[in-house]
């Protein structure tokens, strides 16, 4: 069952005045409307989420990024229901669903968005409150380079330690050659040549 | 309900002192070790046998599925679905396409669902088989049950290649249905088939249930509380195991499965013994499905007759869908900007989130326990580097 977004966005504001938190309206047929939460207030919001036993939202259960170069195509995808500014310039996002395992709803949409998608990439890390974000966010933090502020452990989880990008970005151009490695291989053949000197 | 002061972490190995005591020893499992189920590696940090620190490291597999679906058009990620669960790629594309129809609101024929379920619940059964043989060879007895459990996945894999035309990359669903109807007789073959296996579950049961072994490897090993559990967002068989009846046939209904007369098995104490009956349990309910759906199996389309094949395109929005897989939720997560390709496509991976408590359960533990564990959680690395 889809959860009544706008009565649960009610009951957050009278626990929590000080939230900053919006209903945005999902355009498509899934009926799956979202809150946007400013990252400042996310996990109070999700901890209210978690341990307010009317809505008792225990199960995160998909954590993931999104990368919106263009804020416009973002707005048109979680479209404002009341009056907001619009943002100035592209930004990162993080989706989370949650689920209540004991009164079966789910999901509840939950976006967090950064300032910017160059120097201002930090959103506070859920771990605290839910424990599966945890390998989630180091792959959000992986291909999209978010940073998780106050993530436990927040390494490289699929590409490799070396690797400098971050390849989920619309922007990410994929190098020629992943393969290429720079190899010894005069320095070998030198040394094949001493260890077999030509006939004379 | 779980408070903070319940969550707790595993140091990170970049900032624990502990770990510089050169008593200590460090070994780095995998990724090629037998034991691992593909290239998994685990840098565990043992004194003596006991385990005091593991960190899984994955990404061998990785191809950046995402980013691939995201550059192609709705339909042509479908075979590509196979290919993340390989042991399952029907409930792959299930999920997929179940997901994709929630973006687009499609509806579904009722003989369409019919088909579904039924190759679901057959891919649980080849899971749940391969799961307990391959759980067998992480004990030691390597060989033996799992050629018990592939005899039976080769007769269900042979169903499968008269339906779909391959054995394993089976890119059956479509938006709206499924490729094709059941060929001719298919239905009959199946419960044919069906009949012989409760008699193989006897068999299989009767070899490794009661084997001495099996009790003292598996019982009261990699146990946690539920509501760790539930928090660390383990589901499927691992939770079901640990006495949370938490399964998404029934908490979220998806399908057809609200018209099939079938339990949910939990187990009590959610170690490693529990998670391997629990299995054998969801055997005999998908059994009963089976039968069910293959007795009701209604006439009509295959596929909704308004389905678009080719120059789909969803409807701006965004929508997260799930299906209970062998080995736990299966969602995918799709954002459309109104286009041909998904503006964001994810995919919710039971595999790579069940391994999110794999430490806690094995710290304090034996080195043989931690493979035991690992075998227990039953990943399969396509799906956890996707």
């Amino acid at each position: 069952m889809t959860p009544d977004v706008s009565a649960i966005l009610t009951r957050l504001r009278e626990a929590l005045p000080d939230a900053m938190a919006a209903h945005r309206r999902n355009p498509g047929p899934s009926g799956q409307d979202s809150l946007l939460v400013a990252p400042e207030s996310l996990v109070a919001v999700c901890r209210f989420l978690r341990d307010d036993p009317a809505l008792a939202f225990d199960l995160l259960t998909n954590l993931t990024g999104v990368d919106w170069p263009d804020p416009a195509k973002a707005e048109a995808v979680a479209v404002p229901v009341e009056e907001t500014a619009a943002p100035a310039c592209g930004f990162l996002e993080t989706v989370y669903h949650l689920y209540s395992t004991t009164r079966r709803e789910g999901p509840l949409v939950l976006r967090c968005r950064t300032a910017d998608r160059a120097e201002n990439v930090a959103i506070p890390s859920v771990v605290a409150v839910y424990r599966s974000a945890e390998l989630q966010e180091r792959e959000v933090y992986d291909l999209f380079g978010i940073v998780f502020t106050g993530h436990p452990d927040l390494r490289r989880i699929l590409m490799w330690d070396e690797f400098t990008d971050h390849p989920m970005r619309k922007d990410y151009v994929a190098p020629d050659d992943y393969e290429y490695e720079p190899t010894p291989h005069d320095e070998v053949l030198e040394k094949a040549k001493r260890h077999y000197p030509a006939a004379p | 309900m779980i408070p903070d002061s319940a969550i707790s972490f595993p140091p990170s190995p970049n900032a624990n002192p502990a770990l510089d005591d050169d008593q200590l020893l460090h070994v780095s499992l995998g990724p090629q070790h037998p034991s691992t189920h593909g290239v998994f590696r685990m840098n565990v940090v043992l004194d003596g046998e006991t385990v005091v620190s593991l960190k899984p490291v994955f990404g061998y597999l990785h191809r950046n599925h995402e980013k691939i679906a995201e550059g192609s058009t709705y339909l042509s990620s479908m075979p590509f679905t196979d290919r993340l669960d390989y042991i399952c790629p029907l409930t792959n594309n299930w999920a997929y396409a179940h997901a994709v129809e929630k973006l687009a609101g499609i509806e579904v024929p009722e003989r369409a669902e019919y088909i579904r379920v039924i190759t679901a619940e057959l891919t649980r059964l080849i899971n749940h088989t391969a799961f307990a043989g391959f759980f067998m060879g992480d004990m030691g007895a390597w060989g033996s049950a799992l050629m018990y459990a592939f005899r039976e996945r080769e007769l269900i894999l042979d169903l499968f290649e008269d339906l779909t035309g391959a054995r394993m990359m089976s890119n059956f669903m479509r938006f709206g249905g499924c490729r094709n109807d059941l060929p001719d007789g298919w239905a009959d073959r199946a419960k044919k088939y069906l009949a012989t296996f409760p008699a193989f579950l006897d068999e299989l049961e009767k070899f490794l249930i009661g084997n001495e072994i099996l009790l003292a490897r598996t019982q009261d090993i990699g146990a946690l509380p539920a509501a760790t559990l539930v928090n660390g967002g383990i589901t499927g068989p691992m939770l079901r195991a640990a006495g949370v009846a938490y399964d998404l046939r029934k908490a979220r209904p998806y399908g057809i499965y609200d018209r099939f007369k079938f339990r949910i098995p939990i187990g009590e104490k959610g170690d490693c013994y529990d998670r391997f009956m629990i299995r054998f349990l969801e055997m005999r309910e998908s059994l009963a499905i089976l039968n069910q759906a293959l007795d009701q199996l209604p006439a009509g389309e295959y596929i909704h007759p308004k389905a678009k094949i080719r120059g789909f395109k969803a409807p701006a929005g965004e929508a997260y869908a799930a299906i209970e897989g062998p080995k736990g939720e299966l969602g995918f997560h799709l954002i459309s900007d109104g286009t041909f390709t998904p503006y964001r496509y994810r995919i919710r991976p039971p595999s790579f989130i069940n391994l999110t408590l794999l430490e806690d359960m094995c710290l304090g533990l034996d080195l043989a326990d931690v493979v035991l564990i690992l075998g227990s959680v039953d990943i399969v690395l396509g799906e956890v580097d996707r």
